[in-house]
């Protein structure tokens, strides 16, 4: 399967300024790539329009040459910056988990969650024990392509290596397309086949 | 050496949390135990150390924004002062300022330019603030913005200057670095070293090795919620002069000396392993390892292991 961004642009304000112009890219399935570019540039803002939570005010986002499907479980999948803003304050994770779409237990496990949080509130999990329910929660049943933005600035080393091994031996499995957003070089130098540059 | 003044003294810290487990039943959950970290005046004391491994509730207990049910054991001094509840509340925010780990702490509802000053429109605040957003290269229309505008990398720099704005003796910046460009975050940590210099302290919360190695005097390292090595920053120049296996397990993380992690994960605080919290994933593993581990003096730092040697290793 092909996601891709047609021209699109984009702009917060009817006035203001076009945070993305005239913007195109295309991952593959199998294809790892990776989006480099400094802070406040609209690197999530191009995750946004991927994964369909914004739509383009030019230009097209398409998977397989048809817009993104606007019912049902989105194929493209996005995995944020802050999960703690991501997950509902007021629902356990456990309910949290069940928003993916069938996630397998061996997903779960791979990511190291413990039984116990599920009954615990976001608020008394640590940043980097959030963010494995929402990795988990986005490597559902019909995902065909992940975007992950900044999803490992939170976790130290070790953990983050983990993280990623996981997630890598996942989307080759499965043959997923994976855009990957990061200010660390090494970690993209490890991660991505392939490097966009934004200005 | 001179004597300096202690800023921050933190020994025996212990947390745990009261929570419901089935029906009315509580239960106790040990999350730190034995904590110690002190930060002298013109040092910044780094705290790096596993994700969930209680760094975060460090920094909240020193300000007193744990939630109700946990329960705090131990003791917390601020300049030569015991910091009780109500001193908190008189040093938090004029004295010890935070630089917190979540974006989410910003004021959804008000400009960031008027929060940064607090509402304050004194000349020399507004002042102050600009100076400060021009600094972190925040554009004049940034103020007008409300959170929800800012990208993750902006709120951040706008996090950075709030904390800034007092002059404070201690600041305690709970990762303050993720979503920033490597750029930025230098001059982050080069703004931490100068207001250190000035006979301030700083604790920096951070899983950051590269960049707590560029600043820090000190090294604190957690795990699985206690203290397990005191080190100099200048023990981080080889494996051999660190202390503890995870320390060492953290340098082989670090991408210029591998990118390897180990296997295994941190244990969880309800099924703690006996003795060291280590002990199920370190490779030199003895039966005397799940007795109870003290914290020891070695090579001019401290370690939560029994099996480190006295002398340096050739």
């Amino acid at each position: 399967m092909i996601l891709e961004a047609r021209n699109v642009s984009f702009s917060y304000q009817k006035s203001g300024k076009k945070i993305i112009d005239d913007f195109s890219i295309q991952v593959e399935s199998g294809e790892r790539v990776g989006i480099a570019a400094p802070s406040g540039v609209g690197k999530t803002t191009l995750c946004q329009l991927l994964a369909g939570y914004q739509t383009p005010d030019g230009g097209s986002v398409l998977l397989d040459g048809a817009p993104l499907p606007k019912k049902g479980v989105c194929p493209v999948q996005m995995i944020w910056q802050h999960p703690e803003k991501m997950v509902n304050p007021r629902l356990r994770l456990g309910t949290t988990l069940s928003e993916g779409d069938r996630v397998e237990q061996r997903v779960i496990d791979g990511l190291g969650i413990e039984k116990d949080w599920y009954n615990r509130f976001p608020m008394e999990l640590s940043g980097g024990e959030l963010q494995r329910f929402c990795i988990a929660r986005a490597l559902g049943g019909s995902t065909k392509f992940i975007i992950a933005d900044e999803i490992s600035t939170m976790l130290d080393l070790i953990t983050q290596s983990q993280i990623w091994e996981f997630l890598l031996r996942e989307v080759q499995a499965r043959n997923l397309g994976l855009l990957v957003v990061t200010h660390s070089d090494p970690l993209m130098e490890r991660v991505a086949t392939r490097v966009v540059r934004l200005e | 050496m001179e004597t300096k003044k202690t800023i921050l003294d933190i020994s025996d810290l212990s947390i745990s949390f009261v929570q419901y487990d089935r029906g009315l039943q509580q239960i106790d959950l040990p999350v730190i135990t034995n904590l110690n970290v002190k930060v002298g005046e013109g040092e910044i004391v780094a705290v790096v150390g596993s994700s969930g491994s209680g760094k975060s509730l460090l920094a909240h207990a020193i300000l007193g924004l744990l939630p109700e049910n946990a329960n705090v054991v131990g003791r917390m001094e601020f300049a030569g002062e015991l910091l009780t509840p109500a001193r908190i509340l008189q040093v938090r925010g004029k004295e010890i300022a935070l630089v917190p780990q979540s974006v989410n702490y910003l004021d959804p509802l008000m400009k960031v330019g008027p929060q940064v000053r607090n509402g304050s429109k004194k000349p020399e605040k507004i002042r102050r603030q600009k100076s400060l957003f021009q600094k972190y290269d925040l554009s004049r229309e940034t103020e007008e913005l409300f959170p929800f505008e800012l990208s993750g990398g902006m709120a951040r720099r706008v996090l950075l200057s709030a904390a800034q704005m007092h002059k404070s003796r201690l600041l305690i910046a709970d990762e303050p670095t993720p979503g920033l460009h490597l750029a930025m975050a230098k001059r982050a940590m080069r703004d931490f070293r100068a207001f250190a210099d000035e006979g301030n302290g700083v604790l920096l919360i951070t899983h950051d090795i590269e960049l707590a190695l560029e600043v820090a005097d000190r090294i604190t390292v957690f795990y699985a919620g206690t203290t397990v090595e005191e080190a100099l920053v200048t023990d981080f120049s080889s494996e051999k002069l660190l202390r503890h296996p995870y320390t060492k397990a953290l340098w082989n993380a670090l991408p210029q000396n591998g990118f390897r992690g180990i296997e295994g994960l941190q244990p969880y605080v309800k099924d703690m392993p006996k003795g060291c919290p280590f002990g199920p994933r370190c490779s030199n593993r003895t039966d005397a390892c799940e007795g109870e581990i003290p914290l020891r003096q070695v090579r001019g730092g401290a370690v939560r292991c029994i099996l480190t040697e006295e002398k340096k290793e050739a």
